[in-house]
């Protein structure tokens, strides 16, 4: 669903300015050209529930979302299907939902976003003039990093931190392993998406080798200091996973510096570590599109009016999801989600002339230990003082030493939790 | 400004659920972007389509108990009560009388 021509393209908007809900620029040189009231750029976590909300929160605003694939892969839950307990199917979707509520959905790039024109340019040519933009970007690799790796090298050692091929190519890796051999894995230094994320892979690797290959061994080299949820999922490997995973972190020589994709080994400052199967996962930063456009400041990510979500170096731009300063929230699907609630309440209101107010937002990370065994971390933000805080009181994580009925009531949870938020964001 | 504000705050006054904000400087957010959070795990309206439970259809009464007794711990859970300690009563009491009506 890459191929559609300027033609076909001009057609769907013409389709759409039939409805209402989208005019043609007549005067413009390409037959791309078109125009909403908003611009939503990126059909993830953030993305997609921003163009959908806009849609709840007033049905006639003209919506386009622009989105190179016609499928999204999340990462919540790719580390289920990492570690083999469900099929990619699952943590697929695509935009159906979205077209029937109205909002006309463009496969293509977006490669410049013009923030004094107000408008972005297309992949395949032409152009959409909005009068706001929300653009979700996700994350992008700093592979400058790493000696030895590059955007290339992630066909053999996957990163698997954007789900989707790289998913199932890790899952492949590990399923074609030797019973005996040894899984070798980098979690990124901070801030990156999904902080619990690492440890849970760990996690549901360590499940499927103690079923299938039990004399295998999990290797980690992560160059933090503490890991998110570090109680609880030490707690979880103690238990399920005696003596099988060895976790070397900065004080225990867990910087990688060289990468030998060849000899499948990486490079600390003391040692080198050999994998049968490598998941490196890069340092990051926000994803391409806002860097070029100049949304990014020297940290990579994007400074924004954290009320509002608009970008404090672009007007009428604005930016959620991983690729924006949101602290002290983390960078999660769950995050991205409920800032985009927000964020298309506040562009709602903005372009009926209304001013916005206080917001609240949520965020829950459940994490699998095992199947019947989760765990979770929560926490309430309220805004003040120009800022995104943190509601004393709340949050929090699951209690240590809990039982198995707590630990597997939470695995449902988990479970639920993934149904409920993907059918509302693209169901 | 505060002209505006004062409008927008008569107009929530009388129609309750419009999803207009409340001025910055206020307690409490505005209901309807509050309770757009809980679909995140209770399903959009309210309506679960896993192991959460559905929350629409409820009273109101039931779901701001309910809520409450989350909050005191008078009744245990594995994550609300670290939820709800995020929320004042009023905007429990908000929240509640939104997924009523769902």
């Amino acid at each position: 669903m890459t191929n559609i021509s300027r033609r076909h393209f001009s057609v769907g908007l013409g389709v759409s300015a039939a409805l209402g809900s989208l005019t043609l620029g007549g005067k413009a040189p390409f037959a791309a050209t078109g125009k909403a009231q908003v611009v939503v750029i990126g059909g993830g976590f953030g993305g997609a529930t921003a163009a959908k909300y806009l849609k709840r929160f007033n049905s006639k605003l003209s919506v386009v979302l622009v989105e190179p694939s016609s499928q999204y892969s999340t990462c919540p839950f790719s580390n289920t299907v990492i570690g083999g307990l469900n099929k990619i199917d699952y943590i697929t979707h695509n935009y159906d939902a979205l077209k029937k509520m109205g909002v006309t959905v463009v496969h293509d790039l977006v490669t410049h976003i013009d923030g004094a024109k107000k408008s972005v340019k297309l992949a395949k040519g032409g152009d959409i003039s909005f009068e706001r933009c929300i653009v979700s970007p996700g994350i992008d690799f700093r592979w400058d990093k790493i000696d030895g790796l590059d955007a290339s090298t992630a066909n053999t050692i996957p990163h698997a931190w954007k789900a989707g091929p790289q998913t199932t190519l890790l899952r492949n890796q590990i399923a074609a392993m030797r019973d005996g051999g040894t899984f070798l894995i980098s979690p990124p230094p901070n801030p990156f998406r999904c902080p619990p994320g690492p440890g849970e892979r760990i996690s549901l690797v360590a499940n499927y080798f103690k079923k299938h290959k039990p004399k295998s061994k999990i290797v980690v080299l992560d160059p933090k200091a503490k890991f998110s949820k570090q109680g609880l999922f030490k707690e979880g490997w103690a238990k399920l996973y005696p003596g099988m995973i060895e976790y070397h972190n900065i004080d225990d020589d867990g910087i990688v510096r060289r990468a030998d994709v060849k000899a499948k080994t990486l490079f600390t400052d003391f040692g080198k570590f050999k994998g049968d199967v490598i998941n490196f996962i890069p340092a990051q930063k926000a994803g391409k599109i806002a860097e070029t456009s100049g949304l990014t400041n020297k940290s990579g990510w994007c400074p924004v009016n954290q009320l509002t979500f608009e970008s404090t170096l672009m007007p009428g731009v604005h930016v959620i999801g991983d690729a924006s300063v949101a602290s002290p929230m983390p960078k999660s699907g769950f995050s991205a989600s409920s800032q985009a609630k927000v964020c298309a309440a506040a562009v709602s209101n903005l372009l009926n002339g209304q001013g916005p107010g206080t917001p609240k937002f949520v965020n829950t990370c459940y994490s699998l230990v095992a199947e019947d065994y989760g765990i979770s971390v929560a926490m309430v933000y309220g805004f003040a003082n120009s800022k995104i805080i943190k509601i004393k009181g709340s949050g929090g994580l699951s209690p240590s030493g809990a039982t198995a009925e707590f630990r597997s009531k939470e695995a449902n949870f988990a479970r639920g939790w993934y149904e409920s938020i993907s059918r509302d964001i693209w169901g | 400004m505060i002209n505006q504000n004062k409008v927008l705050l008569a107009g929530m006054a009388i129609v309750g659920m419009a999803y207009a904000y409340q001025p910055a400087n206020a307690q409490m957010a505005s209901a309807e972007v509050l309770v757009n959070t809980c679909y995140s795990c209770h399903g959009t309206d309210g309506k679960s389509v896993g192991d959460m439970p559905t929350v629409a259809g409820k009273t109101k009464s039931f779901i701001a108990n309910k809520l409450k007794a989350f909050k005191s711990g008078k009744i245990s859970s594995t994550v609300m009560m670290r939820i709800t300690k995020g929320f004042s009563d009023s905007e429990l009491d908000a929240i509640a009388g939104i997924m009523a009506r769902k």
